[in-house]
């Protein structure tokens, strides 16, 4: 997939698990936990959507790439499914 | 109205859930009430019919006013079970008792201020659910009695799936599912909400450090082979089957409770009184701020997958504001963790009136000695908080190097 259709991916599945954040506002950078309220339980959450929308199951072994929007669009956009 | 809390004086009726004539059974949600900080399901102690409803909607009225009458199995009034009179008594109540008969109901909040148009009634819960979803009310469609508008049909209408219908006959706690259920959308909850909920965290810390003598330990537990169990295990499952290192944490604390009487139960009256189950609560902050800490049933006795199921549920019900009363009072000891960008230990405050509070910080690398080799290891810090009235150092200690043991054999109670 493109880094757009990564990005969206991404976002979309953030947004099911924290529907209050404004993706405009979020520091593509910074660890997600950091910047938003998201515990072990939101990001399982996340990886399950994502798993959902793309057909990439993360292995627990990669989860720190996916901490990130900028992290998450490199990993996503250079996985297969 | 149950004490949802040790803290709750009063509650407001939001919808009811039933009708007379209904049955129900044990663990059945007969109401949703606004304690001030939450929404909560009140669930039925008892199997019956329901006679009449005593609290219109909308009602505020104090702990331990009855609320609805029920016909017992047998044709008699059931008489409160021992946790059913437990709940109706806060400790301590601030006021002579509420008088037992149920005060007159005010009337429910009047339905529209357009006499020529007929509008169905809409219960309180329903009316705050269409602001939060900015759903039209005009345009809902009511399943209540009388057409009236409910909670339900409000979410429908705004396309948020509610439980299905069947799932209230139930008794909790749910049974293992094949897969968790997805998360339901949660909203921050509504301000007024938060505010009262930060004051009620507040109350209730300020009392615990003024009443309770805490005393507090602490444990670092090298877990490189429960996480090496947990990875193995994951390895072979769908996405959405993988268990949390939390749930071993869990786990292992609700088994080395089940072993540790002395910690699991409730200080009343000057007395310690040992529960009878371990009902493990679980801290959980809410989007936008605010604490709760729900129980998780028998705890000592659920697999890693039950427990996996269930907390996901808890996380996610507690979010969305559709916790349940025993499950907001029934809590026997309370365990807290700050999560994996937190602190390293968290020394805690008791939850009165129990007796203990567990902590876990952040699972983090350090160096480890073992064997007279130094490595680098995946370890936690524990750390207990306990009621001194209730135990000593010496059985907090013993609790915590058991929840380590059980942390270094995670193939063992499988």
């Amino acid at each position: 997939m493109t880094e757009q259709q990564a990005r969206d991916a991404y976002l979309t599945a953030l947004a099911e698990v924290a529907p209050e954040v404004d993706p405009a506002e979020i520091d593509p950078q910074r660890d997600l936990g950091e910047q938003l309220e998201i515990d072990s339980i939101d990001f399982l959450n996340l990886i399950v959507a994502l798993a959902g929308k793309t057909g990439i199951k993360v292995p627990e072994r990669d989860y720190p790439q996916l901490r990130t929007v900028n992290g998450a669009v490199t990993y996503l956009s250079t996985s297969s499914p | 109205m149950p004490a949802l809390g040790a803290d709750m004086e009063a509650g407001t009726l939001l919808e009811w859930r039933v009708k007379p004539g209904d049955a129900v059974k044990r663990g059945d949600i007969i109401a949703v009430v606004d304690t001030d900080k939450a929404e909560i399901e009140v669930e039925v102690f008892e199997d019956g019919v329901v006679e009449e409803l005593l609290v219109e909607e909308g009602t505020k009225v104090p702990v331990g006013t009855p609320l609805a009458r029920l016909q017992g199995a047998n044709g008699e009034a059931p008489a409160p079970t021992p946790e059913q009179v437990a709940a109706a008594e806060p400790t301590p109540p601030p006021e002579p008792p509420a008088p037992a008969a149920a005060p007159p109901p005010s009337p429910a909040p009047a339905a529209s201020s357009t006499p020529s148009e007929h509008r169905p009634r809409v219960s309180p819960l329903a009316r705050r659910t269409a602001d939060r979803l900015h759903v039209d009310l005009a345009e809902v469609e009511g399943s209540g009695p009388g057409g009236s508008i409910v909670q339900a049909d409000v979410e429908r209408a705004a396309g948020v799936l509610p439980e299905p219908a069947d799932e209230v006959a139930e008794p909790p706690p749910p049974a293992a599912q094949p897969e968790p259920p997805p998360p339901a959308p949660s909203e921050p909850a509504p301000s007024s909400h938060q505010d009262a909920m930060r004051k009620a965290i507040g109350a209730l810390m300020a009392r615990s450090k003024r009443e309770v003598p805490h005393y507090y330990l602490e444990h670092q537990i090298e877990i490189s082979r429960a996480l090496a169990w947990l990875e193995e295990r994951n390895r072979e499952r769908a996405v959405s089957e993988r268990l949390l290192p939390a749930v071993m944490l869990l786990r292992a604390v609700a088994r080395a409770t089940a072993e540790t009487p002395a910690l699991n139960g409730f200080w009343v009256d000057d007395a310690f009184q040992p529960a009878s189950g371990v009902h493990l609560g679980v801290a959980i902050s809410l989007r936008g701020g605010g604490l709760v800490a729900p129980a998780i049933h028998d705890a000592d006795r659920k697999d890693l997958d039950q427990l996996m199921a269930e907390l996901r549920d808890l996380v996610s019900r507690a979010r969305a504001g559709r916790l349940r009363s025993s499950e907001m009072s029934d809590p026997t000891l309370t365990v807290t963790s700050l999560g994996e960008q937190g602190a390293d230990l968290v020394q805690g405050v008791i939850y009165p009136p129990q007796v203990a509070l567990v902590g876990f910080g952040a699972i983090r690398e350090r160096p480890w000695a073992a064997d007279g080799m130094v490595g680098a290891k995946p370890v936690v810090t524990a750390t207990l908080a306990g009621d001194h009235r209730a135990s000593d150092g010496i059985v907090g200690s013993r609790f915590l190097a058991l929840i380590a043991r059980k942390l270094q054999n995670p193939e063992e109670d499988e």
